[in-house]
């Protein structure tokens, strides 16, 4: 990664040289990846022709790990090693995994959730790069090269945690995360840049496991998130559960294995998904005692048991119309989402609710994918000519820290637009209080005990003083993939002490470094040999970029922190004589850390020329 | 970094009275200009300063946008300490507003009439409108830093009263549906 580079906003500095970026749709029951080809976004298909890559992963004795098809053919046969719907433990506490009611082992060694297969216990991040490293593979090998980067898209009601555990499975997988994308965002941009859309939208997304509503203002190429909420555990997975609640309960069956619950989900789903375009359905399911059930079930009965799972999406959209001071009629177009909305009943309902006929025009297992390939594009800044666009995204939940008496003190609240920073000063409590718990959480809800605990630290070495008198100023910033970090300082004294938040079910940096270098152990001669050359030439780019920047804006620099910069260049030159591939990296990093201020100096000044002297019309072009 | 005027920021005259149009219009334009997507492949100093940037601009659109916040960062601007904890002094005829509303809300939770909270909701529209143009005369006109504080404590109370009316009235269609 070149550090010091600063081209025009959305240009690439090698303008002719396109760069090999992807947009992965990470979904709960399959998976995609698309790129712009033939500048048109397409979604990259496998050997066999298929687009779709079933989220699946199966873990087997020998050591091998299937990925898709394959391992979900095995689902039934071998359920405890085969790892399904993984994104619904994405960043979630093991309580929080067994309330999933899901047919898996997991580990009680720890706090976090592991899954206890024939290889040992995977985390939900681990199986989750598993599926991101089959796509890259599929994506490189489609696209003949090695990607830059990629958008990996996240249901735009994912939590903190959840998106953590996203952005860590992608760097696991050996991904350049380029951004954590909504996925209804990215459905918006797929749309809107399709049919030329102005004015409010709405994004209906009923995936496999989780729900998303989001309502946007398009408006000359600028995609603004008004409002946007949903529902992390209701998708199409839950109007299987209801189907094979209701089969069961009449076959009064009894003392059911975690394969045969698998074997009637899947019958479940099969059943259902026939029922989008035929009356009737048979669901025909064979348990492990040999036992056949076989029951038709007509559309109205499928659509009776489903009806109070619809109402709850439509429940959402209300409170989420509401957020965005919104009538449904004031949506010009609803687009939809997700295998789940191919459901008749679901664009009935929803249709009506808006009083439009909903669109579903591009595939809607296709559509977030696409738009995550063209927001990859924009992003690893190849110019597309005639084509720019701005994504104004907002948090989906409220963030605040827990005051006295468990109360939740809201220091940014829902639907603000991202990036956001906002800080909130508190006091002590009691006379000579040194030191000073936080507690973050999200949610809606007045109790601390009723949201999400996102993470705790402890601010230490407040100067003793009397209760009050201490001015400790917490700062909440959240970043453009939604990810918040918070740091405190007691301002009075100028005492600093800042922390940044760790997620409470994540991983941390080390842990994901930890991964990687063994990763990296197992690999082959050549993967290492691949390592070197990548060092070398990130070093040199490096080198080349920090040069050129000194002769730019040296003005910038005291000489004592040009001497320092310029005793890095010197050791850079000696590593990139060498084949050591940690003295290139140690020197990489010592680079990066000499020059990181001069960076935020010269990008400072890039910005503020940017940004003054430009009147009104000038900036709106 | 980012610690200029908001006003200034935006390149309008730092007053009460403000161009809506104009403020939306030149927050998109210079979105464009910061946003860290647009910076997703430079290095790791760039991208912290433009998210920040990024941040400082989207905070001064929220604050400018918002009437109550503007008039607020008005008085901040001006050096006028708004003792939102310590002073809680309240113009008696406000105060006799503020419990006459209370009754209304606790009639209309109790009758469970929507055509009440229309009436306290039209009410409570109609203080904010009378607040703006009070704001506009103490700021702009009379720069009364002083005496608008005081509007800013009282507005406080009309918005958090205003949120109140419209919990009570979802609570009410939600339990009608």
């Amino acid at each position: 990664m070149a550090l010091l580079q600063i081209s025009e906003p959305g240009q690439s500095p090698v303008p002719h040289q396109r760069k090999l970026a992807v947009g992965i749709d990470l979904g709960t029951t399959h998976s995609l990846v698309a790129a712009m080809r033939s500048s048109v976004p397409e979604v990259l298909r496998d050997a066999q022709g298929r687009a779709l890559l079933p989220s699946v992963v199966r873990y087997l004795p020998d050591g091998v790990i299937q990925v898709g098809f394959e391992a979900r053919a095995q689902q039934a046969a071998d359920s405890l090693n085969t790892i399904a719907s993984v994104k619904r433990f994405m960043g979630r506490s093991l309580d929080e995994a067994r309330r999933e009611g899901v047919t898996y082992e997991f580990s009680d060694a720890a706090d976090a959730v592991r899954l206890r297969t024939v290889q040992g216990d995977v985390t939900p991040v681990e199986v989750s790069s598993r599926i991101l490293a089959a796509l890259r593979e599929r994506a490189e090998g489609v696209l003949g090269g090695e990607l830059v980067g990629a958008v990996i898209t996240v249901p735009a009601y994912f939590d903190d945690a959840q998106r953590q555990a996203t952005r860590d499975a992608g760097r696991l997988a050996g991904l350049t995360v380029l951004r954590l994308l909504n996925e209804p965002t990215a459905a918006a941009i797929a749309y809107g840049l399709d049919h030329g859309a102005e004015g409010i939208y709405a994004v209906y997304d009923l995936g496999g496991g989780t729900f998303d509503i989001s309502i946007l203002k398009l408006s000359k190429g600028v995609f603004e998130v008004v409002a946007t909420g949903g529902d992390t555990r209701l998708g199409g997975d839950d109007f299987d559960a209801a189907v094979v609640a209701n089969v069961v309960d009449e076959a009064t069956l009894q003392a059911l294995g975690k394969g045969d619950r698998r074997v009637l989900q899947v019958a479940a789903r099969a059943a259902r998904e026939t029922l989008s375009d035929a009356q009737t359905a048979t669901f025909r399911a064979v348990l492990a005692d040999g036992r056949e059930i076989a029951r038709d079930i007509g559309r109205g009965e499928f659509e009776a048991w489903a009806q109070p799972l619809v109402q709850r999406t439509l429940d959402r959209v209300a409170r989420t119309l509401r957020d965005a001071a919104l009538e449904g009629r004031q949506v010009k177009g609803v687009v939809m989402v997700g295998g789940a909305t191919r459901m008749p009943l679901v664009q009935r309902e929803v249709g009506r609710l808006f009083g439009t006929q909903p669109l579903t025009d591009l595939d809607p297992d296709q559509v977030v994918a696409l738009g995550a390939a063209l927001q990859a594009n924009l992003l690893a800044g190849n110019p597309t000519p005639g084509e720019d666009w701005l994504l104004l995204d907002v948090t989906p939940l409220s963030l605040g820290l827990e005051t006295m008496g468990g109360l939740v003190e809201r220091v940014i609240p829902r639907n603000s637009t991202i990036p956001v920073a906002r800080a909130q000063e508190f006091t002590t409590f009691k006379d000579g209080q040194t030191a000073m718990s936080i507690h973050v959480v999200q949610g809606e809800r007045e109790l601390v005990s009723d949201c999400r605990s996102l993470a705790r630290f402890e601010l230490r070495g407040i100067p003793p003083m009397v209760a009050g008198a201490a001015r400790i100023r917490v700062t909440f910033q959240v970043d453009a993939d939604g990810l918040l970090h918070v740091s405190a300082r007691e301002q009075s004294t100028g005492v600093e002490a800042a922390v940044s938040v760790k997620p409470s079910y994540g991983l941390s940096d080390d842990d994901v470094a930890q991964m990687l270098a063994a990763g990296m152990a197992n690999a082959g001669s050549d993967a290492q040999a691949r390592a070197l050359r990548e060092q070398q030439v990130e070093l040199g780019q490096l080198a080349e970029s920090v040069r050129a920047a000194l002769s730019a804006d040296a003005d910038l620099l005291s000489a004592e922190e040009q001497g320092a910069i310029d005793r890095c260049l010197a050791r850079a030159d000696q590593a990139l004589a060498g084949q050591d591939i940690d003295a290139l990296r140690q020197a990489a990093h010592e680079l990066s850390q000499a020059t990181d201020s001069f960076a935020a100096r010269r990008m400072d000044r890039s910005i503020r020329a940017a940004l003054s002297g430009k009147t009104l019309d000038e900036l709106a072009k | 970094m980012a610690s200029e005027n908001y006003f200034q920021l935006f390149g309008l005259p730092s007053q009460y009275d403000i161009d809506a149009a104009a403020l939306e219009a030149t927050w998109r334009a210079l979105a464009a200009r910061v946003h860290p997507d647009r910076y997703a492949t430079a290095g790791a100093a760039e991208r912290r300063v433009a998210m920040q940037w990024a941040s400082t601009i989207n905070e001064a659109y929220r604050v400018l946008k918002s009437p109550l916040d503007r008039a607020r960062y008005l008085c901040e601007q001006a050096g006028c300490d708004l003792q939102i904890e310590s002073n809680t002094r309240m113009d008696g005829a406000f105060l006799m507003r503020q419990m006459e509303w209370r009754e209304q809300l606790d009639e209309a939770r109790d009758g469970g009439s929507l055509g009440d909270f229309d009436a306290l909701q039209a009410d409570i529209e109609a203080s904010r409108a009378r607040m703006a143009q009070d704001m506009a005369r103490l700021l702009d006109q009379e720069r009364n830093y002083a005496q608008a504080a005081g509007k800013v404590r009282e507005w406080m109370f009309i918005e958090k009263f205003a949120q109140e009316v419209l919990d009570a009235r979802h609570a009410l269609t939600n339990r009608q549906h």
